[in-house]
């Protein structure tokens, strides 16, 4: 059976928990949101972003999804706001705010 | 229909082997299961079984191996002896944690130094916190049905714990002896085909393994293995009546050797079993009333059981086959005496340290054994709580 | 192999899920995910990990940041560990438990502790035995999940926390050990060396070809580390940059012993250039200790000598 990992917290008893602690799934990650880290913000100036998709593959965390060969907004909720992507972007499409808003 | 053969009993685990035919055996020689692997890697490189044989370069790996060939899937199993098994600590606790079902081929061999290759039960007691079945054999018979059952046991849902399969080096593992081997057939359809319900080679079905866990929930997660260990108990015994009805031959937690009026007990384990039996069978002519309880099941632990077959004897000797170093006596000495005190059951008890490093246990060792109990018993002799039998002094 | 572009390979679904715990920065993941995108997108993976940093940050109970199915064993034993998942998949497909159409790729990741160290034995057997998996190191130069002890991949100099910079002690004594050499002497099909250039297009190459190379396959990953190498965060790829162009971390190949060159810069940089902007050489630009430097450099060119002249350069 399937792990339902919303089940699964602190106070689960332990007959709640799954065999061996192994997870029937993939990907449960999503589910925990270290958005809820940074200190800066990466903010996505879209009308200087020529799609060159230079950002993408340097973000750890997978926070910048690309759809049809075009990069969407960033994932908030996980973004660790680590600047790696405002650095790389060659036409100061993404800007690195302070704080934790997007 | 059985078959009439004599083999010793790394060859009658390994015929065993043969007739299960796993998946995947990863293994690494030592002395004395090194038999094992390399009979089996015959049996495969003659097409006789459709095992992948992974020579791995140490027994680490080849419990490493294991743990991800059954997380993917596959039934497994491995082989070794004393250092080997050892040198496995770390894993063998992650294929019980992770809740593996595969099995081990146990030739029990004493634990260095000095490094000694001879019998005796440090490694597989060395290894007895560590959550895995363990299920000991007197001679290469019972190996040989003690290694059929072994999977059926561990895959029980209910349980779902890897299995050791013990015998004793060079005296078993070595010896020849007759057997009665049963047919292909019947032990294919006995032990079944392995399909998990989860494993990592699942297509469309991924699953992870082996997580880092907060304190949260890694307590919970122990109590589970508890559990399981404890179901272990009613499986094993459900899996040897299923065995009854295949072979005619009865197994249990223990076996009880004219043990039901008996005064004097001696509680033991493993190949030395046959020789006390021997020496209760001398004694019962000179009319002394002596028994001996050989167990089986070393884990999980027939505390209760034991007990009850143990109340109504005057004295027990708990002979254990290699030493604990807690200053008190062996694994056996201090598992027992605290069953019998948990069931209120006060009788005498002696614990004897036999031996080690392959040192010889003799028949007349077993008598002079029921005589110090009997002189215990009946005349009040001072007995030394812990000791040494076979030592030079 | 498929012809590169980066837009067609960011367009994959992508395999390692947001939410793990790696630092902001970390150069290990962007390592995982450029190598996973190497994976054709109807291959499943079962993806293998030592303990380290990577391991503990992407599989805490119970969240998983993999897509596919993910093993971890203990610490020396991803080698060993994925030798028997590969073992297993050779089995089932053999018993027909798995039909034609289910194919699964190996890979296992391991930090340079898990794979230059307590790993290492465990490497050279699933190398040497051959089996048909990838292992791939995130090489961040230290034991940098239990805080930053020297491992062997540690360069010559660097300030780690068991050998710290002190009055007496100018940080680890031994230059880093060429684990890929080692690899590539055990005569495997393929084995490689990579970094993250800004298209991607060298690790991706070298990614797809180790997962679709028959046989044992070996990709060294240089995957900064910001924590512990003490630069600042952003500039990772810059910092990458310049192990290429300085050649401290030159890109390679090596197949059944023939070495091919990667990539030469026109313009070799001075050492300099590459320890400059990171906390743990700082001590090697004080005053007096020129000399360190120096020593740096003659091993840095002659490593680089030595790989011209294999690369029949």
């Amino acid at each position: 059976m399937r792990t339902d990992v919303s089940k699964i917290n602190e106070t689960t008893p332990h007959t709640g928990l799954t065999e061996g602690l192994m997870i029937f799934g993939a990907g449960t990650s999503k589910e925990f949101k270290t958005g809820e880290w940074r200190t800066n913000t990466p903010v996505f100036l879209e009308d200087k972003c020529k799609q060159c998709l230079l950002c993408a593959p340097v973000c750890p965390d997978s926070c910048i999804p690309v759809t049809d060969g075009k990069r969407e907004k960033f994932d908030m909720d996980h973004c660790k706001g680590c600047g790696i992507c405002a650095k790389v972007c060659p036409f100061g499409a993404i800007e690195m705010k302070e704080g934790i808003e997007a | 229909m059985s078959i009439k053969e004599r083999m010793s009993g790394n060859e009658a685990v390994s015929y065993a082997i043969r007739q299960i035919n796993p998946d995947v055996m990863p293994a690494f020689p030592i002395t004395p299961s090194t038999e094992i692997p390399q009979m089996v890697s015959t049996f495969a490189a003659n097409g006789q079984v459709d095992t992948e044989f992974i020579p791995v370069e140490s027994e680490h790996s080849a419990m490493s191996a294991a743990i991800g060939a059954e997380a993917a899937g596959a039934r497994t199993m491995t082989a070794t002896s004393s250092v080997g098994l050892a040198l496995m600590w770390e894993e063998l606790l992650l294929a019980a944690s992770n809740r593996l079902p595969l099995a081990l081929a146990l030739v029990n061999r004493t634990l260095s130094g000095p490094i000694n290759i001879n019998c005796d039960h440090s490694d597989g007691m060395g290894a007895r916190d560590t959550g895995w079945i363990q299920i000991y054999a007197e001679n290469n018979q019972e190996a040989y049905d003690n290694f059929i059952q072994a999977f059926p046991i561990a895959e029980n849902p209910s349980v779902h714990l890897p299995i050791m399969i013990c015998q004793d080096g060079f005296i078993t593992s070595h010896a020849v002896e007759n057997i009665e081997l049963l047919e292909d057939e019947p032990v294919k359809k006995f032990v079944g085909e392995y399909n998990p319900e989860e494993f990592l080679l699942n297509p469309g079905k991924p699953i992870a393994v082996g997580p880092y866990s907060v304190s949260n929930y890694a307590m919970e997660a122990k109590k589970n293995q508890e559990d399981a260990m404890e179901n272990a108990k009613e499986v094993i015994l459900e899996v040897a009546k299923k065995f009854y009805k295949m072979s005619g031959r009865k197994y249990g937690l223990f076996e009880e050797y004219r043990t039901k009026d008996a005064d004097y007990i001696m509680l033991i384990m493993g190949s030395a079993a046959g020789t006390a039996k021997e020496a209760v069978d001398e004694l019962r002519e000179k009319g002394m009333k002596a028994g001996v309880l050989k167990l089986r099941v070393f884990r999980p632990f027939p505390e209760k059981e034991i007990a009850e077959a143990l109340k109504n004897c005057k004295a027990a000797a708990i002979m254990d086959r290699c030493e604990s170093y807690n200053g008190n006596g062996g694994p056996l000495g201090s598992e027992v005496t605290a069953g019998l005190y948990r069931n209120k059951v006060i009788i005498e008890t002696v614990n004897y340290i036999y031996g080690l490093a392959g040192r010889d246990f003799t028949v007349d060792h077993a008598k002079q054994i029921f005589d110090e109990l009997a002189g215990l018993v009946e005349e009040g002799k001072e007995v030394m709580q812990h000791q040494y039998i076979g030592l030079r002094k | 192999m498929s012809d590169y572009s980066l837009k067609t390979m960011m367009n994959k679904k992508e395999r390692l899920a947001p939410g793990h715990r790696m630092c902001a920065g970390c150069g290990a993941t962007i390592a995982v995910r450029a190598v996973l995108r190497g994976l054709h997108e109807e291959d499943q993976a079962v993806i293998g990990n030592a303990t380290g940093c990577l391991e503990v940050s992407s599989f805490m109970y119970p969240f998983t940041a993999w897509e596919d199915s993910y093993i971890h064993n203990a610490f020396e034993n991803a080698g060993a560990t994925l030798s028997g998942v590969e073992a297993a998949y050779k089995v089932l497909k053999k018993k027909g438990k798995l039909g034609e159409e289910d194919t699964f790729k190996f890979i296992t990741f391991g930090g340079d502790g898990g794979t230059y160290d307590i790993g290492f034995q465990s490497l050279s057997g699933a190398m040497e035995r051959g089996h048909d998996m990838v292992y791939v190191c995130y090489d961040n130069g230290a034991y940098m999940n239990t805080g930053i002890q020297r491992s062997s991949a540690t360069p010559i100099y660097a300030d780690t926390t068991t050998t710290p910079v002190g009055s007496r002690s100018n940080g680890k004594m031994q230059n880093r050990k060429d684990l890929a050499s080692i690899i590539a002497d055990h005569d495997v099909p393929y084995v490689a060396q990579t970094t993250f250039t800004s298209d991607f297009k060298d690790i991706h190459r070298k990614s797809e070809k180790a997962i679709y190379t028959e046989g044992a396959a070996f990709l060294n990953v240089m995957a900064p580390c910001p924590r512990g190498w003490r630069y600042d965060t952003p500039d990772i790829m810059n910092i990458c940059k310049l192990a290429v162009e300085t050649c401290y971390w030159p890109l390679f190949e090596v197949e059944h012993g023939k070495w091919t060159l990667s990539y030469e810069p026109k313009k070799k940089l001075p050492i300099e250039d590459f320890l400059r902007p990171q906390g743990r050489f700082k001590h090697l630009f004080k005053p007096g200790n020129e000399d360190l430097i120096v020593q740096f450099q003659k091993e840095v060119d002659r490593r680089w000598e030595d790989l011209l002249y294999k690369c029949n350069r």
